[in-house]
């Protein structure tokens, strides 16, 4: 039996067919990744962004201050509703931004927030987000050090927009970033996957249901100290937001060359999640999550990581869900419930609901 | 086409002259149209496409099938020599 | 889920497949009808499980795919009227039309929509009294109903901003036209199960005689797949050609009179224009002349936009099962599921998509 691949081909001129933007460039797939890749890397281009990690790191030896790296990162956050079940924007831009950052293994100190703020917006519905960011700030323990507001005309903008910078400090000795991951080490995650993204779609326009499933919004500094507490060997950390689960290790496998083979039986979902996935045609390895991560780390660490994952709380569904391989590099593959095998390819735009 | 998706009709009620109805697909409830099935009582599945209820669900016939599969005679001794030539 | 987690245990299916395996004596083409059954297929990987003898080609049951491309760039020159809020199914909206697609013109500034009913279009309708509501009303039988209550309720409430662009197909004369074609190569079918839930299975009973093709009635889920590959390859090896319901819990020999009756009301049957096939006479449906007036292809004078298809995708084909995906020249190349050329790698069901999205581990026959 030969195989064959088709995960050489790939569209000639990728930007060719869409001269304007449309959602699917927001939508953390293969189209926000040809934004990068072809518009801004080569406008920007420099070491520290070329890592392509969730968080730049920057050696500061070269500023004279040997030993110590910074962490920095960005990000924005646009949702409707601006409140939604288990969260809201303002806990969501404290969130994603301390996220990212501990994704490269950093302590987050500090963060910026950018507001831009719709003309007519009622000033207590901005009150009730800056509170949001206020209590998720102490929770994660970083600091709002500087901010900026800036109003659109009524009509151009939703609400409120957010952005969130922020800095911290890379432990020495932590050397982490999605081109570690190497053949051998073990996938986990760190609890159910697709939790926010099927909370947001509860409430959106034509497609609501009634369910009690809630974002996972959380700050996952605590857990990633946790975690390298018990191994300080991690290669690999990624808050599976826009895309799920599916476009970040895709991302991964293509970032360090590897092949990455899950067990879909292994990956925990939680039942309501399920469900509206199964109602809409969708599935939950391509919805985002807010509050879970990834962690590719060597074999003989995989328990020890486990362990540490289980014993915090945003991790006590914790699991251990797929295996990084030499074969099919660049591509994850997933073993279904009943023993076939199939290609996770990377999603294009949105996932969109299916009829049939 | 047609993705359908079975459900437990929890509530029937009328909205402008129409049968509407609530269908619980395991912890997400759904406001179903449930004209084309006219003879549904609350408790009972159904098959829900598109937000209409296109049939009712047979339990009994589902258990019958699980129950063939489960008796399913499997002559593994005729797994022959074509499979392996064929791999 | 309640009576799906049941049908997708992974014991009964390898007992399902060795009971495949144990009855196989030779080389069978199957064609499941229906666009669902071929997602199910790739995303549980059951074409790799299967004997190497049994070859599934997949079918056009696809209502997403077959919308002709003309269909849809009414679709498009619609929503890109001012006052307009365009209301589809989510699949619907990454179609290409001759130019661009809904996506596209959203990004223009059109009101473009994604609903779950078209009962949600209807809802829309009545909050935007202002606005003129379109909803994109295709899909097979098992759409029809629903999409038949809307125009049904909007006329009795009289509901004037809503209008419906109409392109809906039907299942028996495609797979009539495909066991017709002079290169046909099906050998059984899987036929679609929730089109039969809304229309029985007594039309294919002459079909099956006619054609002598054995066509069992199949569901979606990992073992009702296994069970309607099991039996159609149990009646070929017994030479046999009949028509047979693996899918007994959802579907009846007579369907759902109710539906039907409605479906009866509102639609009229038309010869319908199929992407990538051509017209296939008496396969469609139209909205009767009692219903016109929610008819949007009049309503916006659309009617006349006549559109040609690209010469270079062969989904045509693909969608008959002459040629597997990969045997299509485009295909992977010019055309990907970024920037699709033909149906086929427009839907994730559509079978070229399908191919590229999970079937980069297909084998190659020795």
């Amino acid at each position: 039996m030969a195989t064959i691949d088709l995960g050489s081909w790939s569209c000639p001129l990728p930007l060719r067919d869409h001269p304007n933007i449309i959602l699917g460039h927001g939508g953390g797939g293969k189209l926000s990744g040809e934004l990068v890749k072809h518009l801004f890397l080569p406008a920007f281009q420099n070491d520290a962004l070329a890592g392509l990690g969730d968080a730049a790191v920057i050696d500061l030896a070269e500023q004279g201050q040997a030993g110590a790296r910074l962490a920095i990162s960005t990000d924005s956050f646009v949702v409707k509703p601006l409140f939604f079940p288990g969260g809201d924007i303002g806990e969501l831009a404290v969130n994603g931004t301390v996220n990212d950052l501990s994704m490269s293994g950093a302590r987050p100190l500090y963060l910026t927030a950018g507001f831009i703020l719709e003309e007519g917006l009622p000033l207590d519905v901005l009150g009730r987000i800056v509170e949001s960011m206020a209590a998720a700030a102490r929770e994660a323990g970083v600091a709002l050090v500087a901010g900026d507001t800036k109003v659109v005309e009524k009509g151009h903008g939703d609400g409120v927009y957010i952005n969130t910078s922020g800095v911290g400090i890379v432990p020495p000795g932590v050397e982490i970033g999605p081109q570690r991951a190497a053949p051998g080490d073990v996938v986990l995650v760190s609890g159910t996957v697709g939790d926010h993204g099927m909370a947001i779609m509860s409430v959106r326009e034509g497609l609501a249901f009634e369910t009690d499933i809630r974002s996972d919004t959380a700050a996952l500094n605590g857990l990633v100290a946790a975690i390298l507490e018990a191994c300080p060997k991690v290669h690999t950390l990624r808050d599976p937001t826009r895309g799920g689960v599916a476009s970040a290790l895709n991302e991964i496998a293509q970032a360090a060359g590897v092949g990455i083979v899950l067990d879909e039986q292994r990956i925990p979902v939680n039942p309501a999640v399920r469900s509206a996935c199964e109602m809409l045609g969708m599935d939950p390895i391509y919805v985002a999550n807010e509050g879970k991560l990834l962690a590719i780390v060597p074999e003989e660490w995989s328990e020890a990581v486990l362990r540490a994952m289980q014993a915090h709380p945003l991790g006590k569904q914790a699991a251990v869900i797929g295996q990084v391989t030499g074969e099919h590099p660049g591509m994850l593959v997933a073993r279904t419930g009943i023993g076939g095998t199939r290609v996770v390819s990377m999603q294009i735009g949105e996932q969109l609901p299916r009829i049939c | 086409m047609c993705l359908g998706i079975p459900g437990k009709v929890v509530a029937i009620y009328e909205d402008n002259g129409i049968p509407m109805g609530k269908v619980d697909f395991d912890g997400i409830l759904k406001e179903v149209c449930l004209a084309y099935v006219p003879d549904i009582q609350e408790g009972e599945y159904t098959i829900v496409h598109v937000g209409f209820a296109i049939t009712k669900l047979d339990e009994k016939s589902a258990q019958e099938t699980l129950a063939l599969f489960r008796e399913l005679n499997v002559l593994e001794e005729e797994l022959t020599a074509d499979e392996e030539v064929a791999t | 889920m309640k009576y799906l987690d049941e049908f997708r245990d992974p014991a009964l299916a390898r007992k399902l497949l060795d009971e495949i395996q144990a009855t196989v004596t030779r080389k069978w083409v199957l064609m499941e009808v229906c666009g669902g059954q071929t997602h199910s297929i790739i995303r549980n990987g059951i074409d790799q499980l299967l004997p190497e003898e049994i070859e599934m080609i997949h079918g056009p049951g696809c209502p997403v795919c077959v919308t002709p491309l003309e269909v849809i760039d009414k679709a498009l020159a619609i929503a890109s009227m001012p006052g307009i809020i365009f209301c589809s199914f989510g699949d619907m909206l990454r179609v290409p039309g001759s130019e661009m697609d809904l996506f596209r013109v959203k990004s223009q500034g059109g009101d473009v929509r994604i609903v779950y009913s078209p009962l949600d279009a209807l809802k829309i309708a009545r909050e935007n009294p202002d606005k003129e509501v379109v909803f994109f009303g295709i899909g097979f039988e098992t759409t029809a109903p629903a999409n038949a209550m809307a125009v049904y309720q909007a006329k009795a409430l009289g509901i004037r901003n809503f209008s419906m662009l109409v392109s809906h197909v039907l299942v028996p004369p495609a797979m009539e036209a495909i066991l017709s074609s002079p290169t046909n190569r099906v050998q059984g079918f899987l036929a679609a199960g929730h089109v039969c839930s809304v229309m029985g299975y007594w039309q294919y009973v002459p079909l099956a005689e006619k054609y002598q093709v054995p066509i069992v009635i199949t569901g979606f889920e990992p073992l009702d797949i296994l069970e309607g590959i099991r039996r159609a390859v149990r009646q070929l090896e017994a030479g046999r050609a009949e028509v047979e319901n693996a899918y007994e819990r959802a579907v009846r020999y007579q369907g759902n009179p109710a539906a039907q009756r409605m479906v009866e009301d509102v639609f009229e049957v038309v010869d319908r224009k199929w992407r990538g096939i051509g017209v296939i006479p008496q396969s469609g449906w139209r909205l009767r002349p009692k219903y016109r007036e929610f008819d949007a292809e009049l309503r916006f004078s659309v009617a006349d936009i006549y559109t040609q298809e690209s010469p270079v995708c062969r989904s045509g084909e693909v969608l008959q099962g002459l040629i597997k995906p990969n045997e299509c020249p485009a295909f992977g190349k010019e055309c990907t599921p970024q920037n699709p050329l033909g149906a086929t790698m427009v839907s994730s069901e559509g079978a070229c998509a399908a191919y590229y999205q999970y079937g980069r581990f297909m084998t190659l026959e020795v």
